[in-house]
């Protein structure tokens, strides 16, 4: 109590820094509520329409499952960090590591990866459409799907690494090349295993905007409801499926549900990622 | 002479960093390199093995001979760094376990066989007097170990590739005073071994342990000759000015 009677007569000297107290808590306390409402909202509605008819692994007009679509968004996420996460990696290497500061190129790359982070998802699902699906005749399918997002997702890992890999101490490299190590060696051995927790946050971001994708994809992967036999045929991620649902609006608890699940996997793949970076982190400090 | 320095000149961009070095550094001693901050003595302790090459804009005419080759046009770099091992300012071992610091330099230059990784971790860590401290620790993380301690496993880590030069930038300034006195006594015996280059901003230091010492001055070398003499009987009065304290 003498704790918080000196704060308050501290304040009393600068009400304004008490003014601006109150404001960051009540922002603060915004952000919280909003969520919370959310995710209780969603749960609400969605959880008394879990039923088992919804995981079947067929999908017909009855039971409209989801399991389908959540097989897909596993296959999506996967394919599409296959293809992306090497490039990103691999360009932000050339960029920390290799490039010179003052290199045009480089500034070349930065402008482009800036400018690709913020265009609309919307408009890259027209260029896979026309590019993936239509030019190279891939049809809708998954494939193009995978492509159009390892696009999308390609400047925020390139970014996230870039970030990580500038956070690693100049001191390791200095230590490393004066025990005449080469470039590669410092690089692989010592500089990105340092910076693996930095680069797999942006993983995580990259997934989450993977399983929340929809309009790169309706124009690209298409909507098939059922589990493909192969990646050149088409079908839709749980993101989708919840869109098509509640658009026909004739589905919408089942929406609901779907909204639960995707909730839970958006969740998973945090704490798990959580998870893989402490473990990481632990082993080598 | 093990290392000899000739008409060398570096420019960062357009500073003009270091002017007319010529010097050079006996086999087995310790030489001491002093003055006051920015005068070019870590400058020239980073052209010995080419650290200098990482800062852009360096650029760098005369040459720089180790053993009789020249540093810039006779040796790989990663060799030259090989045998002419470094020390930093701040310890910077590696975030990975105690013995994968002191195997880095080893497996990099292509010892794979565990055994004999294994003598060399224990000789390196002996040598730097800090076996004893982690003999049982050895897979645990160095980053856990005091800046004392950190600073001795940087010198093992040096030590396992074996060099013929140390070059040690300040390796003292950011350590307590116990920690000092055993890392300069651990300088005095290993100059058994190797030649001992070390850049010191403490006066007493370069008095106590140096065999030679330079004083740099703005980008020169004012004076350079036998510690005891420098200390006693300056030539220059600006190393008699420096070394009484009037600035620096």
């Amino acid at each position: 109590m003498d704790n918080l009677k000196q704060k308050l007569s501290a304040y009393k000297k600068h009400p304004g820094s008490l003014v601006v107290m109150l404001l960051v808590m009540f922002a603060s306390l915004i952000t919280f509520l909003v969520l919370f409402f959310l995710v209780i909202y969603i749960l609400a509605k969605g959880i008394p329409h879990l039923k088992p008819s919804l995981f079947s692994f067929t999908y017909t007009s009855e039971n409209v499952s989801l399991m389908p679509a959540l097989i897909n968004t596993i296959i999506m996420t996967l394919l599409s960090l296959l293809i992306a996460v090497p490039f990103g990696i691999f360009s932000a290497i050339y960029l920390i590591e290799y490039a010179s500061k003052k290199n045009k190129f480089v500034s070349i790359i930065r402008i482009t990866t800036e400018t690709l982070t913020g265009i609309p998802s919307i408009i890259y699902g027209l260029f896979g459409m026309l590019f993936f699906v239509t030019k190279l005749q891939w049809g809708f399918s998954i494939l193009a799907g995978a492509f159009t997002l390892a696009i999308m997702i390609l400047p925020l890992i390139m970014k996230t690494t870039e970030e990580a890999l500038k956070s690693v101490p100049d001191s390791f490299r200095e230590g490393s090349f004066g025990l005449g190590a080469g470039k590669l060696r410092t690089v692989f051995r010592i500089v990105l295993p340092s910076a693996i927790p930095g680069i797999l946050a942006g993983i995580i971001l990259a997934v989450g905007r993977i399983v929340g994708e929809t309009a790169a994809l309706i124009y690209t992967a298409g909507t098939v409801t059922k589990i493909p036999k192969g990646v050149m045929e088409s079908g839709r991620t749980l993101a989708v499926h919840m869109y098509n649902l509640s658009s026909e609006g004739l589905y919408m608890d089942q929406a609901y549900a779907t909204a639960v699940v995707l909730l839970v996997l958006v969740l998973g793949i945090n704490t798990l990622s959580g998870f893989i970076a402490k473990k990481l982190t632990k082993e080598r400090s | 002479m093990k290392i000899e320095v000739k008409d060398m000149n570096l420019y960062y961009g357009d500073f003009h960093a270091l002017k007319d070095i010529n010097i050079g550094i006996e086999e087995k001693k310790i030489t001491a390199f002093i003055g006051p901050s920015g005068c070019g003595k870590s400058t020239l302790l980073k052209s010995i093995n080419r650290m200098n090459d990482l800062v852009e804009n360096c650029r760098i005419k005369g040459d720089i001979f180790l053993d009789g080759e020249n540093i810039y046009k006779d040796l790989d770099v990663n060799l030259l760094r090989k045998r002419v091992g470094m020390v930093f300012q701040k310890p910077n071992p590696f975030p990975m376990s105690i013995y994968d610091n002191v195997a880095y330099g080893p497996r990099t230059h292509g010892i794979k066989s565990k055994a004999m990784l294994d003598d060399i971790v224990e000789k390196s860590l002996r040598d730097a007097a800090i076996w004893e401290d982690t003999k049982d620790r050895l897979k645990k993380s160095a980053l856990g170990m005091s800046g004392g301690q950190q600073q001795r496993l940087c010198i093992a880590r040096a030590l396992a590739v074996q060099p013929e030069v140390l070059l040690m930038d300040e390796p003292t300034s950011a350590l307590d005073p116990i920690s000092t006195t055993k890392i300069e006594d651990l300088a005095m015996e290993l100059k058994k071994d190797y030649t001992i280059v070390m850049v010191t901003h403490n006066m007493q230091q370069a008095l106590r342990i140096s065999d030679n010492t330079a004083f740099f001055l703005l980008g020169e070398i004012v004076e350079y000759n036998d510690t005891e003499k420098l200390f006693s009987i300056p030539s220059d009065q600006r190393t008699e000015d420096y070394i009484t304290g009037r600035f620096g």
